[in-house]
Order: structure tokens, then sequence, then C-alpha cells
């Protein structure tokens, strides 16, 4: 008799299931990739007043797998004077973070691939890897567009990581936690004791420095593809361009859960406390608030790029160093004294839980 | 001291970028401009200059008469004519002899080079008789560099399959002539 359970020992059903996990939500967020180039096709189409794609399949729904088909049957270029291993690497480097990060983002209470209780920490780390992705992707193309972008990217990130961790800083003040879980947890209640009122004007920094930390228009300097071509992916074809692309989109995708997660409540529906709508909407499971929170941003970034112009770096540098942190270290006193004055319904019983 | 404090309200509420979505916003439920170019086509005047075409009389005769004032206007140069007195014996069934057009000026060659022609019109303009005129068809290729060139022959023939519509656009056309 051949014993099954002798070769699947518990480390091995251990790592099969966390990689099955695994498979379960990284498969649906590059579903969801593909789809989200259709969407913003198709609403930066309808506000520029045209239909955006429409020929392949129904209304052009196939248009993102003809897109990857393509670019997956071109040649892979390796410029000449590049630096082959960095040039390969870069585009790793930009994926891997953004899906790295999906460990520690909570669908539903508990519905989460590794409850890290140093997740805020974990994700802020992760997500500025993915800017190294496309610095060293300048670099190593040996072209003096990319580098352009590279240098560029560079002058962004310093502008806009400090005021993102700041903007960070507060979420966790508030909720007194690390833990992704912990801090939906504190902003239940109802739609007001969401951190966005509190937090308004961190919230406001926090997605902005989102928009620029997936180097989405208005913040698209890297790219900037009127001034220098394509910016950091300039040299890169087929495939490798390709996977730049996904990381861009897969990014926008987990900056959308994260500021749905740090000021949106996350899983928690936004009819809670209200009587009648409360129990009506009881049996929609939390992931369903959170995709559709997910959609409002990710929809304000289609429409962030259907209408602001690209700022030039020197002023993503006065932005991100003269409004965002002035703003948010601001804030940060005010959320100090609000939480010392026990101000509620937000910051009651802060300072016990963190004693 | 106001305008200072309105121009600070404006910056810290980002008013300005919130009318600039909202200009957008708009714009995303106006009704699309998008023609579905195969099987929609933009409406087009009598008086549209596309590919050329000869025309002939209702008794088949060309029009053309080889006065070369089309030729002459071209500003492209695109038009190459050349002309020779007709030496052609009458149809049988006309009795013997010379044709009654023994002798009339008409083109052996007229060729339109559509690389050169920048569809002007001038040549329509310019023909006292409405032989050569600009068609309504837009929609053609070359499968070669010499395939550009089209002859006496082919704009002939162009005449006689649009010659319909042609004499309606002329027609519509002609009392502002």
């Amino acid at each position: 008799m051949f014993d099954l359970s002798s070769i699947l020992s518990e480390q091995v059903i251990t790592v099969l299931w966390t990689l099955l996990k695994i498979v379960v939500i990284v498969a649906p967020l590059m579903l969801s990739v593909a789809y989200l180039t259709y969407a913003e096709r198709k609403v930066i189409g309808a506000m520029q007043v045209r239909v955006g794609p429409q020929r392949v399949g129904y209304k052009g729904l196939l248009q993102p797998i003809a897109d990857a088909l393509k670019l997956m049957f071109k040649e892979i270029i390796l410029p000449t004077g590049a630096n082959k291993t960095l040039f390969v690497i870069a585009p790793v480097l930009s994926i891997a973070p953004a899906l790295a990060a999906w460990a520690v983002i909570p669908f539903d209470d508990g519905l989460v691939l590794s409850e890290l209780d140093a997740g805020l920490l974990y994700i802020l780390a992760l997500t500025s890897v993915g800017v190294y992705g496309v610095i060293i992707a300048g670099w190593a193309s040996n072209s003096k567009y990319a580098f352009l972008g590279a240098m560029r990217s560079a002058a962004q990130v310093v502008s806009y990581e400090i005021a993102m961790g700041f903007a960070l800083v507060g979420v966790l003040m508030a909720a007194g936690s690390l833990n992704l879980g912990d801090i939906v947890r504190a902003q239940d209640g109802n739609i007001l004791t969401w951190y966005w009122l509190p937090l308004l004007p961190l919230f406001v920094v926090y997605f902005l420095s989102g928009v620029a930390e997936t180097n989405r228009a208005p913040f698209d300097v890297a790219e900037g593809e009127s001034e220098i071509v394509a910016g950091f992916h300039v040299e890169y074809s087929g495939m490798t361009f390709a996977i730049f692309f996904l990381a861009e989109y897969a990014n926008m995708i987990l900056i959308a859960a994260l500021t749905s997660i740090l000021f949106l409540g996350g899983w928690l529906s936004p009819f809670q406390g209200i009587p009648v709508l409360d129990e009506m909407t009881a049996w929609v499971p939390g992931l369903v608030w959170l995709l559709a929170k997910m959609s409002i941003f990710l929809f304000l970034f289609l429409w962030f790029r259907a209408t602001f112009p690209r700022y030039r770096y020197d002023q993503i540098m006065r932005l991100g160093w003269k409004a965002f942190l002035p703003v948010t270290i601001f804030w940060l006193f005010v959320e100090g004294i609000a939480i010392y004055a026990e101000l509620g319904p937000w910051f009651d019983g802060v300072l016990g839980a963190a004693s | 001291m106001m305008k200072r404090l309105k121009k600070i309200i404006q910056t810290w509420t980002l008013l300005e970028l919130f009318q600039g979505l909202a200009v957008t916003g708009r714009y995303l439920f106006r009704r699309k401009f998008t023609l579905n170019y195969p099987e929609e086509k933009a409406p087009q005047s009598t008086r549209f200059r596309g590919l050329h075409a000869l025309r002939r009389y209702e008794d088949g005769e060309e029009r053309c008469i080889a006065c070369k004032l089309c030729e002459a206007v071209c500003p492209a140069m695109a038009i190459t004519i050349e002309a020779a007195p007709r030496d052609e014996d009458a149809p049988a069934e006309n009795g013997a002899g010379r044709s009654s057009n023994y002798g009339n000026r008409r083109t052996t060659r007229y060729d339109i080079d559509l690389f050169k022609c920048i569809f002007c019109g001038y040549c329509q303009e310019a023909c006292p008789v409405d032989a050569i005129v600009e068609t309504r068809i837009y929609e053609y290729s070359f499968e070669s560099r010499q395939g550009s060139i089209i002859t006496k022959e082919e704009l002939l023939k162009i005449g006689d399959n649009n010659e319909a519509q042609l004499a309606a656009d002329l027609a519509v056309d002609g009392e502002y002539r």
C-alpha cells in the first residue's frame, strides 16, 4: 500500500498549501491587470469623446488578451551596450515587490495570506523597492533617454517617499498597530469612523504619493513619452516590457487596495451602523466591499490620467517637499493632540490600547 | 489681502484640480464622435475630390479634346498628355470610308501620377468639356510603385463605372460653376 502521508510531510503540505494560496491571489490579480488596461483605454477613450478598443471580441473585451499574445511573441532585444545582468533583473525587481506585497493584504476578516504583525512596514519597504526596478532599468539600458528617465525617477522618489511614509505613520498612530487587519478592525463602526475623515490630509497625500509611486500621470516623468520617448523602458521589448507594464498596473491595484484598507475601512461595509441598510446588506462578503472601494481608486487613477498634464520633475519635488511634507507633519501633530484629548469617535481608547 | 486668502483657500482645497476633473467627468458621458469606419462612413460633399475619372458623351465618344488645360493648370505636374489626330475607320454599319471622327484631335496618352497629385481639383475646374473629373472614390491602393500612374483606359473605365454618380454631382454643382 502506497502511503501518501509519508511523502507529504507537514512542511511539504504547508508549502503546497501556501503555493496554492499564492496562485489564488496572483491569478485573479493578473486578470485584473489585464482588464485594468482595458478599462483604462475605455475610460480615457470616453473622456476624450471616443470609444476605445471595440474590435477584438465583443466590445473589444479580448483586446488585453490580444495585446498579451502580441507582446509574448515579440523578440526580446538585449542592447549591445547594456549591462545584461541588470537589464534582465530590472523588470523582475519591479514586478516582484508588486506581487509580494499582496501577502499581507487582508481581503476579508482573517482572509489573508500572511497575518504579519509588521504588515505596514513590510508594505512600505516593498513598495519602495519597486522603484529600484525603474532606476536600474534606466541605468542598465545604456541609453540617454532611459538614463534621463531613471534620474527623474530618483528625483521623484526622494520627494514623495517621505510624505508617504509620514502618511502611514498617521494611520499607525490612529490604529495603534502595524498589522493591516488590526488597522481595518480599528476603523470598525460606521462610514464616519473610517480614517479618511480624521486623517483627510494624510489620505489625500497618501493617494497622490501612491500615484507618484506607480509612475502614473500626472507624475509619470520617468516615462515622459512626449519628452524622453518612453523613459526607463525605451530599450525594453517583448516580454521584458510587458513585465514593466504588468508591474505598473499591479502596483496601481496594490495602492488602491492599500488606500482602501488604510483609509476606507478595507472590508468593512459602508452601511455599518445604518439601521435598515446594514441588515439588508449583511450577506455581502467583505471582499466585495474591498473590491468596490478599490475600483473607486482605480477609476481615480484613470481619471487623473485623462485630466492632468504631467508635472515637471522640479514641480514634483516642490510638491513633495513644500506641500506634502509640511501638511503631513502638521497633521501628525494635530492627530497627536487629538489622541491625547481622546477625541471620539476615532481616537478614544487609542492611548489605552498602545500601553 | 482677501485676494491672497482666496488664493490660499483655492490652492489647499485643490479647487482647480477638482474643476479639471469635473470637465473630464462630464466628457465621460458625452456622445462619442467615433465613426466606425468600415461600417459607417463620413458624409461626402457633391464636390468631393477623390480618384480621377475621364467621362464620355452619351454616344460613347470620350469628352476629352486634348486641349491640355488640365496638364497646364496642374500644380503638381501630375498629368501627362500626348495627343494626335484620330485616324480610325468608321464602324462597318456606317458604310465605307472614314469615320466622322476622322482627324479629331484626341489624346493618345492621358496619365495621372497619383503620387504627385494633390487632389486640388484644378484639372476639373480647367476642363472646358467636363471630361476630367474627380470622383467620390477614396478607397484605393496600389500594389507596386508603377501602380500609382493611372492610364487613360483606367480613367475612362472609372468614368464609365461611376457615370451616374458623376452626372448627378455635376448637375447639383453646375449652377455654381
